[in-house]
């Protein structure tokens, strides 16, 4: 069977101190090949755990991660990573960077060339293929981690608030890229975010998560993912929907910061 | 004391006058519209002019308080008295007075000139004369050419005519005159502000010096074999600590067992001095060649395990896993991700590894070598040859500030990425 299965995870850290958090409770959810998953939620509610979990750097107190039929054990080149920022390697140009994959599996360097070629043409990094990476910008930093993901042809692509350093403009426009590639490779990608509108733009479906325990919270299925593709994100924001959902989420997840304060003053 | 004044008046006057120039040529950069400066470290930038007056200031001042040559002459701090001078004493004996006179030829001390004629002139005092080293004083038996000698109860009352007695003195052309306890009197020439060679020489004397013992040698070897030696020791010992920290390091940064064993060793060595280590690497190894190059091998050998084991502990997480969610290898991540993410650490670590050890040979060869820049000079000082020995610092100066040039340009040149994470 293909599509990635998470299967009643929970998550429990053991502190220092004799205590525990319990980061993860009791999560579920089926992605079918080539949805695309964004997962919203207060800091602190578990996402980044889900997500190493998934990638296979975390093994669950509970559960487990089937993908295409077989139990995720660790990481592996079928689930790409794409970071915050700094997991480039500078010591590499940005060529070098977005070929690391290939070059790992010992793939014949004419054939690399094509694949690299390929991406940095579909990021428009061209002109920058020499360059290190330090001196590029943060959105093209970005772009080269896309990029050294999709090298890898992976079935699954995480994204743990990938755009959350860049500022509004580039980020927009690397939203449209998301999109873009999305819709091109065909990928089931899973892109967590703190930014509700990042996540209804780019969310065919939407996983809103609660913390303390962290849990689903609420589920969507939402229009806007393929309305986006290939049209300005601005005009999408404009469908009376789209306000509507913001509204409804940023309340929700008001709320559970409302709560979470309450909670400590009660413990104060 | 008066060098140094002289040094702080240079010091204020220098940037009075640079300050005025720079005001009246001023340029319109960022910095200089700057108008907070106090306190921003951004905006303190080395002063150029400053650099080069105070490096030729240190040689002006060496040249002019050791009498340089290449200094012109009104520069020259009031150098000692040389050439010729003398004076009258007046010896008495049995009632009668006699006056004889003592002529005085003050001269470098490395020359040896003839004494002046005289001759003996009447009475029972007679003249004398005497051969005087600049700086030095001399004690002056008047009486030894004279008919009636102190033994036979002759006594020094007066110099040029001023009545002394046992203990006083008097000031002469060229020097002062003092008369012992005994009343033999001694004549110390004028010695000025400027240093005696022996204390610190001139520094064209250095020049020279330097010129004379790269082409003859010294102490049996040229001036190349000694700094050579010193290189090699130091070059062989850093490769010889760095071959086994750095690898070290690295296990101590990927295994809990290496990091748990080695830990309380490195730790324990890394404050140890190494120069509190040659006295035990001397019994065990003795002075020669092996000793050396175990005391840097030790000397090298924490900085670069510590530096290495800091280099893998301080890469970032995300890489190594991005780098295993692209199907890397535990190999490939040593290889492609480990080691380049450490090498600006390792090369912080080589570039204090190797002062260390610079320091250290100097300190061992001082202790005991045959050869070698440290060699040199202890085996210069024995033989009062400050000028080696001021050259040997100069040059182990020169050579210590050259290796960390090197370092750093090597470092700029491979691992252009430092500091970029
Ligand atoms: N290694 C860890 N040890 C202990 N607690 C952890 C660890 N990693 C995460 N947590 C806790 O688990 C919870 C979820 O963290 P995280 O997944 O980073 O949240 P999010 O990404 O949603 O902000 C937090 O309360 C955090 O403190
Ligand atoms: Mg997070």
């Amino acid at each position: 069977m293909s599509g990635l299965s998470i299967d009643n995870i929970s998550m429990r850290f053991d502190l220092p101190d004799g205590g525990h958090v319990q980061a993860l409770k009791d999560v579920s959810l089926d992605l079918q090949a080539g949805e695309l998953l964004s997962v919203l939620g207060p800091s602190g509610c578990g996402k980044t755990t889900l997500l190493n979990i998934v990638a296979g750097f975390l093994a669950p107190t509970e559960g487990q991660i089937v993908l295409n039929g077989h139990q995720v054990t660790g990481p592996d080149a079928e689930r790409g990573m794409v970071f915050q920022q700094g997991a480039l390697f500078e010591w590499m140009s940005v060529r070098d960077n977005v070929g690391f994959g290939p070059s790992m599996k010992g793939m014949p360097s004419k054939e690399k060339a094509e694949i690299v070629d390929h991406l940095l043409d579909v990021v428009g990094l061209q002109d920058f293929k020499e360059k290190a990476v330090y001196e590029l910008s943060g959105g093209m930093q970005q772009r080269v981690s896309l990029a050294r993901c999709l090298a890898n042809d992976p079935d699954v692509i995480l994204m743990d608030e990938p755009l959350g350093a860049l500022d509004a403009l580039t980020r927009e426009k690397m939203q449209s890229l998301v999109l873009k590639l999305w819709k091109e490779t065909g990928k089931t990608i899973i892109l967590i975010t703190h930014s509700v509108e990042e996540a209804l733009l780019l969310g065919e479906r939407l996983l809103v998560m609660a913390p303390r325990p962290g849990r689903i919270h609420k589920e969507y299925r939402l229009p806007f993912a393929d309305l986006g593709v290939g049209q300005d994100l601005r005009e999408v924001k404009k469908h009376p929907d789209f306000a509507v959902k913001r509204e409804e989420i940023l309340g929700m997840i008001w709320d559970m910061e409302e709560e979470i304060m309450g909670r400590s003053e009660d413990a104060a | 004391m008066i060098p140094f004044l002289v040094y702080i008046a240079i010091f204020v006057a220098a940037f009075y006058v640079v300050s005025y120039i720079a005001q009246k040529t001023a340029k319109r950069d960022y910095t200089s519209l700057k108008t907070v400066t106090f306190g921003d470290e951004s905006a303190v930038r080395s002063n150029r002019a400053a650099s080069f007056i105070s490096i030729v200031t240190l040689f002006v001042i060496w040249g002019a308080f050791t009498g340089s040559k290449m200094l012109p002459g009104f520069m020259h701090a009031p150098g000692p008295f040389f050439g010729d001078t003398s004076f009258t004493y007046t010896a008495e004996a049995n009632g009668q007075r006699d006056d004889a006179e003592v002529h005085f030829r003050v001269h470098r001390p490395d020359e040896t000139p003839e004494p002046i004629e005289i001759d003996p002139g009447e009475g029972f005092a007679k003249n004398d004369s005497e051969l005087v080293v600049a700086w030095r004083s001399k004690l002056l038996r008047v009486d030894r050419n004279d008919e009636i000698s102190k033994s036979d109860g002759a006594t020094v009352v007066a110099i040029n005519g001023e009545p002394i007695a046992p203990g006083g003195s008097v000031a002469v052309n060229g020097g002062i005159v003092t008369l012992s306890d005994k009343g033999t009197p001694s004549f110390e020439p004028d010695s000025g502000l400027q240093m005696e060679p022996i204390w610190l020489p001139s520094p064209e004397g250095v020049v020279l010096r330097t010129v004379e013992i790269a082409s003859t040698g010294f102490q049996g070897s040229t001036l190349w074999e000694h700094l050579g030696f010193s290189l090699y020791r130091v070059l062989l010992g850093f490769l010889c600590g760095a071959l086994v920290g750095i690898p070290l390091g690295y296990a101590m940064g990927l295994s809990d067992w290496f990091r748990g064993w080695f830990d309380p060793i490195v730790e324990f060595m890394r404050p140890v001095p190494p120069l509190a280590l040659i006295p035990l690497v001397i019994i065990w190894a003795g002075i020669g060649e092996t000793g050396k190059i175990i005391l840097l091998f030790l000397a090298a050998l924490w900085i670069m395990a510590i530096s290495a084991r800091s280099g893998v502990s301080g890469v970032k997480i995300s890489k190594v896993h991005a780098a295993y969610s692209l199907g890397a290898s535990k190999w490939q991540i040593m290889r492609h991700v480990i080691i380049p993410n450490s090498l600006p650490e390792i090369f912080t670590g080589a570039r204090v590894a190797m002062g260390v050890c610079w320091g250290t040979v100097v300190a061992a060869e001082l202790v005991a070598a045959e050869k070698g820049a440290g060699k040199m000079i202890v085996a210069a000082s024995k033989f009062q040859n400050t000028d080696i020995v001021i050259m040997g610092i100069i040059l182990i100066g020169i050579i210590g500030f050259g290796i960390d040039v090197l370092m750093r340009y090597a470092e700029k040149i491979l691992v252009p990425w430092k500091g970029k994470g």
